[in-house]
């Protein structure tokens, strides 16, 4: 029992040891794009919210472009002086505009943009309800017939009867 | 008649919109920057002998600032250009060599360090200017693209107009054109003088 404890401890070393190798050589690799994992999950959290205005459908995350690059490397080091997301967002905003934001904050510039496809919806409601209640009453207004009308409907209707 | 005339106008209605979306330049973005003052900055300039640059050494003048480099095409269209634009004296032009040294110029063993960066960059404009010509009283070397993030620079060439106390008044992105001086900057540039 004993035995068998010790050898798990020197697989146990071993594997830290290997670890710990591993992930210097990894570091080597990486380390410009990740010195610290948490400062990179708030990077792709923020820059996926954030255009690429370079090539202007893709989002600061997944965008290769050089100038993705170099914003993606200030945001970093904004997030490395603790600023909040708002704030990031607002210096990049006082850099690049509005178009900088996947989502455009509301305000009233962009009130057309956020409300006006309801405002239409609202109006094709309002509009077709309107139709439909004036199709309703030309309708019922055509279904009363006069009395002649119903005599000359009996007479052909009978007359069907016999072809 | 009456029936066909709402969605007819429904359809040309569309058809405006649709043609003055097309029509518009995707590239030309709103810059927030207009209004505001340029943003500080000092920098190297061209010229290894003199003293570093920044937007308060031109305060009192109108001035225009030039994004450029030599690996932007687009530049080489818009060059000749300003270097005529340069002779008739009617504005002082500085120039911002954006990101003169790209990655893909460093050798792929090593990176280069700022002196060697500056160093190329120098040797590599001023031999272009030499060619083309130089419309610039002075260049700064924005060689890591800092300044140029402020300047909310996105695509080479973009060009700025700033007024007198530091202000800018216009941006341009992409190339300056004959009809663009006489007909937006010359007649601002004449209203900032006068002011």
């Amino acid at each position: 029992m004993k035995l068998t404890l010790q050898r798990y401890k020197w697989t146990g070393v071993l594997a830290l040891v290997l670890m710990a190798s591993l992930g210097t050589l990894q570091a080597k690799e990486a380390v410009l794009l990740a010195e610290d994992p948490l400062v990179e999950k708030r990077l792709v959290h923020i820059s996926e919210e954030l255009r690429c205005l370079v090539c202007q459908n893709e989002s600061l995350a997944s965008s290769r472009a050089e100038l993705a690059n170099d914003l993606r490397e200030e945001v970093r080091k904004l997030i490395r002086q603790d600023k909040s997301d708002t704030q990031i967002k607002d210096y990049l905003v006082a850099r690049y505009g509005d178009f900088v934001l996947y989502k455009p904050e509301v305000k009233p510039l962009t009130w057309v943009l956020w409300f006006g496809p309801f405002l239409l919806l609202a109006l094709g409601v309002i509009g077709m309800a309107l139709y439909l209640r004036q199709r309703q009453s030309t309708q019922t207004a055509q279904v009363s017939l006069s009395d002649d009308d119903r005599r000359k409907v009996q007479t052909l209707l009978k007359s069907g009867d016999a072809p | 008649m009456k029936k066909f005339l709402i969605p007819l106008a429904f359809f040309i209605g569309l058809l405006v919109f649709l043609a003055v979306g097309l029509n518009r330049n995707p590239q030309e973005i709103p810059s927030p920057l207009v209004g505001k003052p340029a943003p500080e900055f000092s920098l190297q300039t061209l010229d290894a002998s003199a003293p570093p640059f920044g937007p308060q050494n031109m305060k009192g003048k109108v001035w225009m600032l030039n994004v450029w480099a030599t690996w932007c095409v687009a530049c080489r269209e818009e060059h000749p250009v300003l270097v005529a634009f340069s002779k008739a004296n009617q504005l002082p032009i500085v120039g911002l060599s954006y990101k003169e040294v790209q990655p893909q110029d460093e050798p792929s063993n090593r990176k280069f360090t700022p002196e060697e960066k500056l160093k190329l960059a120098r040797e590599r404009s001023e031999s272009w200017l030499k060619r083309h010509g130089n419309p610039y009283v002075l260049s700064v070397m924005d060689l890591d693209g800092r300044v140029g993030i402020d300047y909310g620079v996105y695509g080479v060439p973009e060009t700025y107009v700033i007024d007198k106390e530091g202000v800018i008044r216009y941006k341009r992105v992409g190339v300056v054109t004959p009809e663009l001086l006489q007909t937006t900057i010359l007649p601002l540039v004449q209203k900032l003088n006068a002011s």
